[in-house]
């Protein structure tokens, strides 16, 4: 069976989900565009969503035929080369709708999951939680062909044990989008040691069809991304516990998400990311990894201490994000959450987080924020400039980024050294491209 | 064609800001003024300057597609709008794509010149932001040959039709003279727009203008050989102005030294249903230029400023060539040469053109009469051209399409 025979028929767990409805996006487009080559005319193709919440389904085709909107406006230029021959379509409005009708077509919204039995390709994107996981693979397995391939979007869980406990003999690989999967460029793909070379191969074809960059990563629990996030914000709530002493426990999260955020010139800070990413998400990449990896320390008490009070981040279904170790006013950090007294403190540039911006120094001279950098196509020099000036400015806040910087080089030499990375490049293609680091952190600024 | 019998004036002009990207206000997500705003802004604009609006016989309005961006026809009936003494008098709406303005000048002429008005309003008017630039490409492709020329045409369907222009000048002039000779162009439209507070492009703050304008053309997400510096913006906006005959101009109490004096106009319309013989000729341009020039007896020396349709950069500097200025393949060393710019012998575009000030289409042609009645009559502000004695005259050229309905006009400073 070749790819395109696979692609008639496709299957997402967990559509209705953050990664499943942007894998649903991506898979939709590219199945309309399939279905519009001329030598496929007349053939059938289907999509199954399938999620357990018929709500959370409604919304999902909601956000999908939004998303189609915007998609087929900026890809009007090909739209128009792919509706060539059809002369009923003559003005970009007329393409640009047929291209929403017929991604929407292929959709199949469930909640039942044996309508997948013919399926030929199942992305698998539930919770993070092995059991879930294992369980839904072995009862699809039970009722579809054994031709059928898998893909997984697990960000933490070994791909051999998942494949081992479903008793999927090789046809499971791990295809780790990053979030939003519509807009990451990157995907890590993990295979087991069993994993069959077909799907290897369909999964590579795949991403060149979706236009993602591929990083492989050995199995090993957390992968290249998550490793790295994973001990960077442990790290960063390490360091947090020990500033706490002498700043309080707020003040200290918030030194910690300034300094990763402007001082190591990254989109997000550390604990805003944690938020985007959902602090119960983090935790399980924490838990899975700790099961998984014995001679490290992963796991940490404020963690914990979140996950039980339930402040958990993550997005609403509109997009906007949920208070998690910080507050948000429209996706804007406004606030960080105190652990210990389970309430929120409000920045106050006047009162305690000025007088901490005060301690923290003037940032070294060359300074310029992530946003400004982005498209700067003198970037390299201008942080090669800036990252000497920190190394020799005396301020606590550039002691603490110094730090940072090599606490996160370390970790990316340590993913190259313990086999998760086979090179520095992959790790640092990883933050680049998943991340949306201006810079990997395998470098020579530090 | 035979001189002009009766002498037709232009004077109170006025331009709203064009708006749109580019402004610092402009929030696509937030309510703006729509097309009646506009046309009530520039006509209230134009009346504020004159005395005894109740003289005004007749108001042509230029507009190219608000039935289709403001789901609104029947634009003539918007006059009355703008003051109460224009109800029930004879109101006139005229179109010829982004040439509409210069129709709209040209019927405004007419009914001065064959004495059935003294004082005529003359609006044009454009508000595109109403709909996304890749729909709003749909609309705009109106000005082509929809028969024949839009199932194949581009998704960014004039600019594609400016770019094979580009494309075949590259090839027969050389790549990087024609682009140098465009990113200075743009350049030059976004200098002069920075001195004029109602150009879209007054609040542009990209350092090395060059540098953009020599940006690589991008065939995937565009078109193949322009960039977007290459392009006029998406504008909203309308621009209003009086005509008046001798008697006219005495009824509104305007004295002359406020008023310029047409000398002369060529309009050229070609076959819509043909493709441009040689892409690298405006020939409707040089046709109404050449019965401008004939009717006013005068030659390019004479002309002091110059207003010239460039909605691409490509566009202007094949302009140049129509009007005389340069020679043929020589539009872009005459940029190169720094002879457009403000302090030139032949100051182009002063208040930034299409590229720098904006593009509300259908409302163009009249806003490029405004800028000459401001430059002739010194009343320009930032941008106001020194005019050499010598070369007293300014000439402006609206065009619509793919170079199909061409007005030329040549004006001096009334006495």
């Amino acid at each position: 069976m070749n790819f395109d025979e696979r692609m008639q028929n496709v299957a997402i767990i967990g559509a209705a989900g953050k990664m499943g409805s942007g894998i649903a996006l991506l898979l939709a487009q590219e199945m309309a565009r399939l279905k519009n080559l001329p030598e496929n005319k007349n053939k059938d193709y289907r999509l199954y969503l399938i999620d357990i919440h018929p709500d959370h389904l409604a919304g999902l085709l909601q956000y999908l035929k939004s998303q189609l909107v915007k998609a087929g406006e900026k890809a009007c230029v090909m739209l128009r080369q792919m509706y060539k021959g059809r002369e009923d379509l003559i003005e970009n409005q007329d393409c640009i709708n047929q291209y929403i009708e017929d991604a929407l077509s292929v959709l199949r919204p469930e909640t039942d999951l044996s309508v997948v039995k013919d399926s030929k390709v199942i992305f698998e994107a539930v919770l993070e939680n092995k059991d879930l996981k294992v369980k839904l693979l072995k009862k699809i397995d039970s009722f579809c062909g054994k031709d059928t391939l898998y893909l997984t979007n697990t960000s933490s869980i070994p791909i051999t044990i998942l494949n081992k406990e479903s008793n999927l003999g090789g046809r499971l690989i791990g295809f780790h989008f990053y979030n939003p999967p519509a807009v990451q460029r990157l995907a890590e793909l993990i295979s087991a040691d069993t994993t069959i070379q077909e799907l290897k191969d369909f999964s590579l074809e795949l991403a060149k069809r979706l236009n993602k960059i591929i990083v492989p990563s050995n199995d090993i629990a957390g992968f290249i991304g998550n490793g790295h996030f994973l001990r960077d914000g442990l790290y960063a709530l390490r360091e947090a516990k020990k500033l706490a002493k002498d700043y309080t426990l707020p003040g200290a999260l918030y030194i910690m998400n300034k300094v990763s955020q402007d001082l190591l010139v990254r989109p997000m800070g550390i604990f805003q990311l944690i938020d985007y990413v959902g602090v119960d998400v983090f935790q399980s990449i924490s838990e899975t990894s700790a099961h998984y990896i014995e001679d490290e320390d992963l796991k940490n008490d404020f963690l914990k201490k979140m996950y039980d009070k339930k402040v958990l981040g993550g997005q609403r279904s509109d997009g906007s994000q949920k208070d998690g170790f910080l507050k948000y006013d429209r996706n804007r950090p406004v606030g960080v959450y105190d652990i210990d007294k389970g309430e929120c403190k409000l920045f106050d540039p006047k009162g305690w987080t000025g007088d901490i911006d005060k301690k923290l120094g003037e940032y070294p001279s060359g300074f310029s924020p992530w946003k400004s950098l982005l498209m700067d196509p003198k970037k390299g020099d201008k942080l090669s400039v800036f990252f000497k000036n920190l190394k020799t400015s005396n301020t606590l806040g550039a002691k603490l980024a110094l730090a940072y910087l090599k606490n996160s080089k370390e970790i990316g030499e340590k993913l190259v050294k313990t086999g998760v990375a086979k090179t520095s490049e992959d790790v640092n293609n990883v933050l680049l491209n998943g991340f949306y680091h201006l810079y990997g952190p395998i470098n020579d600024y530090i | 064609m035979p001189k002009l019998r009766k002498k037709v004036y232009l004077t109170a002009g006025y331009n709203t800001i064009s708006f749109g990207s580019g402004r610092k206000e402009f929030n696509p997500k937030k309510p703006r003024p729509g097309l009646e705003q506009y046309i009530q802004e520039a006509g209230r604009g134009a009346i504020a300057q004159i005395n005894n609006p109740e003289n005004i016989d007749e108001g042509i309005i230029s507009n190219f597609m608000a039935a289709r961006f403001n789901k609104q026809g029947n634009l003539a009936a918007l006059i009355p709008t703008i003051h109460p003494s224009l109800e029930y008098k004879p109101h006139t709406r005229v179109e010829g794509a982004c040439g509409s303005g210069g129709l709209a000048l040209l019927t405004s002429l007419k009914s001065i010149a064959s004495e059935v008005s003294d004082v005529v309003l003359t609006i044009g008017v454009e508000v595109q932001n109403t709909v996304k630039a890749i729909y709003g490409a749909d609309i705009l492709a109106g000005a082509g040959h929809y028969l024949t020329e839009r199932k194949n045409g581009h998704a960014y369907f004039f600019p594609a039709l400016f770019s094979d222009r580009a494309g075949v000048c590259y090839d027969k002039f050389g790549y990087d003279y024609m682009r140098k000779g465009m990113a200075l162009w743009y350049k030059q439209a976004i200098e002069n727009a920075r001195k004029n507070p109602k150009a879209q492009e007054y609040h542009n703050s990209i350092e090395d203008l060059f540098a953009a304008g020599m940006t690589p053309p991008n065939p995937k997400a565009f078109v193949d050989h322009l960039n977007i510096y290459d392009c006029s913006k998406v504008s909203d906006g309308a621009s209003a102005l009086i005509f008046a005959s001798e008697e006219g101009l005495k009824k509104i109490g305007v004295p002359k030294k406020d008023a310029i004096e047409v000398v002369g106009f060529g309009t050229a319309v070609a076959d819509i249903t043909k493709a441009p013989v040689d892409l690298t000729v405006m020939s409707t341009t040089k046709k109404a230029v050449e019965k401008a020039y004939q009717m006013a007896g005068l030659t390019p020396k004479d002309i002091g400023i110059l207003e010239v349709h460039d909605c691409f950069t490509v566009g202007g500097i094949l302009a140049l060539e129509a009007t005389g200025f340069a020679k043929y393949g020589e539009g872009s060393a005459f940029v190169q040469e720094g002879k457009t710019n403000l302090k030139s012998e032949l100051p182009t575009n002063p208040g930034g053109g299409l590229v720098g000030f904006g593009h509300y289409v259908g409302g163009t042609g009249v806003r490029q009469a405004v800028d000459c009645v401001h430059q002739l009559t010194g009343k320009a502000g930032e941008y106001q051209v020194k005019l050499n004695p010598n070369k007293p005259y300014a000439l402006m050229i609206s065009m619509g399409g793919n170079d199909k309905t061409v007005t030329a006009m040549i004006f001096k400073k009334a006495e």
